[in-house]
């Protein structure tokens, strides 16, 4: 009898769903279904005593309820937000217009106008190349981090504002301005991302603003 | 009789006095060089070709010499053996390299030549990843005043003198020159005398980094996203064979084709920046019928947008998606009946104007339509533009040109790719090619009443007179490229496509076929004229030129050589 019962077990669960003959007679195929409910199992008490046992656990234990949005959670700075576009020593969009993250995104939510940079302008002497307009389409992006890993020079990142909300399509997509305001608006509340401590940035981004000076750590 | 070589162990038949390097690459191995370029002499300084050589004595034993040789001066004499793999030739290609980017300042990322550098290039393949230097590098000021068209970012520069040689073999200008020595050196001109020769833009081709840019190209896009076709220039009847880099359907530069038969490895500005007409906002962009008068509006009502009338319009429905329907299905069908009854009406009084700038294809398209509606319709070829006189370089010290075999290149006064194709054509359909002055006097005489006129040119080509004389005409059917007034004039505008937007065969100068191929769309409405003329002549299928080039050569004897339409990427010399 006992033997049996495991066969006429999954006899009866297979048969529920299919009556091909192959397939009850296939050994390596093990059907599992759910398990025959005893007389106690049936009653339903034990469950529900047990259910209440955990609800009064609970109310001894700590809370982790969030009152989101009221109080806003603590994201992680590795967190993959809305971009920013930072600025160097002296406040310059730090994107030397490379193309690269373009190039990267999958999404291909990335557009660049490149343009020589303002040589007349004395603040812009040693610059030779710069991003006329920089134009992230937030809608299309998927938040992969390719193009802060593409970036030879740390111009760009993901920050940890999750919450992106806008009115219209047009205003999702973020210009120049939009992204370096991200940036002002993230170095000084601290919210820096991870690549980055308190607005200095790493080494591969200063060696076009002066090479003579080694970088800052 | 050649010589025989073994490079890494791959023997090959080469012709003595070519170098190692063309053997080796003849074996399928590649040698570095910067400084080395087969047009230009060798001066084998940038010492980036250094191999171990060695020679096969009689009794079977190899002696390899111990130092060293640069491979672009070294020739192959019979016997030489080439290694280009050993440690002493990685060792010295590592070292090399390392001495070239002693001072490069590395800024790839904003670099022009990022993506075809062969510094980037050879660095990845046979240099190091790593530098020694611990010094801060040399920094120098960019010069923009190179030329018009070239800006020099002195210290990307590997100081291969490639560009100095052209100007002084090629071009004979001689306006660049090296100034200063050692870790100082530097490309420059002599202070007043830009590098503002009509072969200047070949130094930016030439330079194997990134140290020579076009002012015309700069930072306009990275190189990787352009694709490119093969090409002809249209600029003048040398037909320099090129590579049209188009991004997203804009050209954004024109480079010259290596073509031993066309024109060699160069190319002039004339053309390498005569392209940008095929932008133009005076392109015609959609079928239009009835003339246009001088305010621009219709003249007494006729005068439509094909847009705007029967099927070729834009629809607004119900739901306010509006459905644009295609203006080409009607209005050729009124073009096609225009002729006819031009052609019942008096055939003798037709008169087709072909452009040298149409392709073969073209030409005959339009010639066996036309014929076949009726045979009396005559041909006339369109002005012929011709600027000066043929240009030839080098130039010598005094300015003056060099004649017979030392010419390098030039630069033809006949601004057009065509002419010779589109004769053979009209040559076939008549005993004689008749110009476009004898059309303009016929016409004058009242000989001719309804014309197609077939444009193309890159500016307006008519001046007023002639317009006044052909506006006498009862039907004028303008197939052009660019709004003029030519086209205001005309009593149907067909939209028709530029050198870069269509597919065809153009005859040069010393009568050498070469294709022309498609580069981008036609903008807007407007179709490639193989497709107008195909459709014109209710021709079954799409326009192929292959196809089409293959018809005419079994039709016409002087296009016998196309055979089945193949052409390859060199051409094929015809006439």
């Amino acid at each position: 009898m006992s033997e049996s019962t495991n066969e006429s077990n999954t006899n009866t669960q297979s048969n529920g769903s299919s009556n091909t003959p192959e397939k009850s007679s296939k050994k390596s195929v093990r059907w599992v279904g759910a398990p025959k409910l005893g007389i106690m199992d049936a009653l339903y008490l034990p469950a529900i005593a047990a259910g209440v046992g955990t609800t009064i656990r609970r109310i001894f234990e700590k809370n982790e309820t969030r009152e989101y949005p009221e109080v806003e959670p603590d994201i992680p700075p590795n967190y993959r937000g809305v971009h920013r576009l930072n600025r160097d020593s002296k406040g310059r969009v730090k994107c030397v217009a490379c193309f690269l993250c373009q190039t990267a995104c999958p999404a291909n939510c990335i557009t660049i106008h490149a343009a020589p940079a303002p040589k007349d302008d004395p603040n812009w002497a040693d610059r030779d190349k710069f991003p006329a307009s920089f134009e992230i389409d937030e809608l299309r992006c998927i938040y992969c981090g390719m193009c802060e890993q593409a970036c030879p020079v740390d111009a760009i990142e993901l920050t940890s504002i999750y919450d992106l909300t806008g009115l219209t399509r047009e205003e999702m997509i973020y210009d120049k301005e939009k992204l370096l305001e991200v940036f002002d608006q993230t170095s000084q509340t601290g919210k820096d991302p991870v690549r980055t401590k308190s607005g200095v940035l790493g080494p591969a981004s200063e060696i076009l603003v002066d090479q003579s000076k080694p970088a800052k750590s | 009789m050649g010589s025989k070589v073994v490079v890494d162990d791959i023997e090959v038949e080469v012709d003595p006095k070519q170098n190692l390097v063309q053997a080796a690459e003849k074996a399928g191995v590649e040698i570095p060089h910067y400084c080395w370029h087969h047009d230009l002499s060798v001066v084998a300084s940038c010492r980036m070709c250094l191999v171990e050589t060695g020679t096969k004595k009689d009794d079977g034993s190899v002696v390899m010499n111990p130092r060293l040789v640069p491979a672009c001066q070294t020739p192959c004499s019979p016997g030489t053996i080439v290694k280009t793999q050993s440690d002493k030739v990685k060792q010295a290609q590592q070292q090399t390299l390392e001495y070239l980017l002693l001072n490069h300042p590395l800024d790839c990322s904003i670099c022009d030549q990022a993506g075809e550098c062969y510094l980037q290039d050879y660095t990845y393949k046979y240099g190091k990843s790593e530098s020694r230097l611990d010094e801060p590098k040399v920094q120098r000021m960019d010069k923009y005043h190179i030329g018009e068209q070239i800006a020099l970012f002195t210290d990307r520069c590997v100081m291969c003198t490639r560009c100095v040689r052209f100007t002084r073999e090629i071009s004979g200008t001689a306006e660049l020159q090296v100034i200063n020595r050692g870790s100082v050196e530097e490309i420059d001109v002599f202070p007043g005398q830009p590098c503002d020769n009509k072969l200047a833009g070949n130094v930016v081709d030439l330079c194997p980094v990134g140290a020579l840019c076009s002012k015309d190209f700069l930072y306009k896009k990275r190189v990787w996203w352009l694709k490119s076709a093969d090409s002809v220039c249209s600029g003048c009847s040398t037909g320099c064979s090129i590579h049209i880099d188009q991004n997203e359907n804009k050209v954004y530069r024109v480079r010259p084709r290596e073509n031993e038969l066309a024109q060699g490895s160069f190319m002039c500005d004339d053309g390498r920046f005569g392209w940008k007409y095929i932008h133009s906002e005076s392109r015609l962009i959609s079928p239009r019928m009835g003339r246009v008068n001088a305010t621009g509006s219709s003249e007494n009502g006729k005068a439509k947008d094909a847009t705007k009338i029967g099927n070729g319009k834009v629809i607004p429905t119900g739901e306010g998606q509006p459905i644009f329907i295609d203006p080409w299905p009607d209005f050729l069908i009124q073009v096609r009946g225009a002729i006819n009854e031009a052609a019942k009406h008096h055939a003798k009084k037709f008169l087709a104007v072909l452009s040298p700038f149409m392709t073969c294809e073209e030409a005959y398209l339009l010639c066996s339509y036309l014929r076949s509606v009726d045979k009396h319709v005559t041909f006339a070829l369109g002005p012929v533009p011709v600027v000066g006189s043929d240009d030839h370089y080098p130039k010598r010290p005094n300015g003056q040109a060099v004649e017979g075999e030392a010419i390098k290149f030039t630069i033809r006064a006949e601004k057009c790719p065509n002419k010779r194709g589109v004769e053979a054509v009209l040559g076939h359909y008549d005993d004689q090619v008749r110009s476009f002055d004898w059309a303009l006097a016929q016409i004058d005489q009242g000989h001719f009443e309804a014309a197609y006129v077939v444009g193309g040119y890159p500016e307006a080509w008519l001046d007023s007179s002639a317009v006044s004389r052909l506006s006498k005409l009862k039907l004028l059917i303008v197939q052009d490229i660019l709004s003029s007034s030519l086209t205001d004039i005309a009593d149907y505008v067909l939209p028709g496509s530029a050198f870069a937007e269509r597919e065809g065969t153009v005859v040069n100068h010393s009568g050498l076929a070469q294709v022309q191929r498609l580069a981008i769309r036609p903008p807007a409405e407007a179709w490639s004229d193989g497709r107008i003329l195909m459709n014109l002549a209710s021709r079954t299928g799409l326009f192929n030129a292959q196809v089409v080039r293959a018809e005419m050569a079994t039709r016409i004897a002087k296009f016998r050589g196309l055979g089945n339409g193949e052409v390859g990427e060199q051409g094929v010399q015809v006439l």
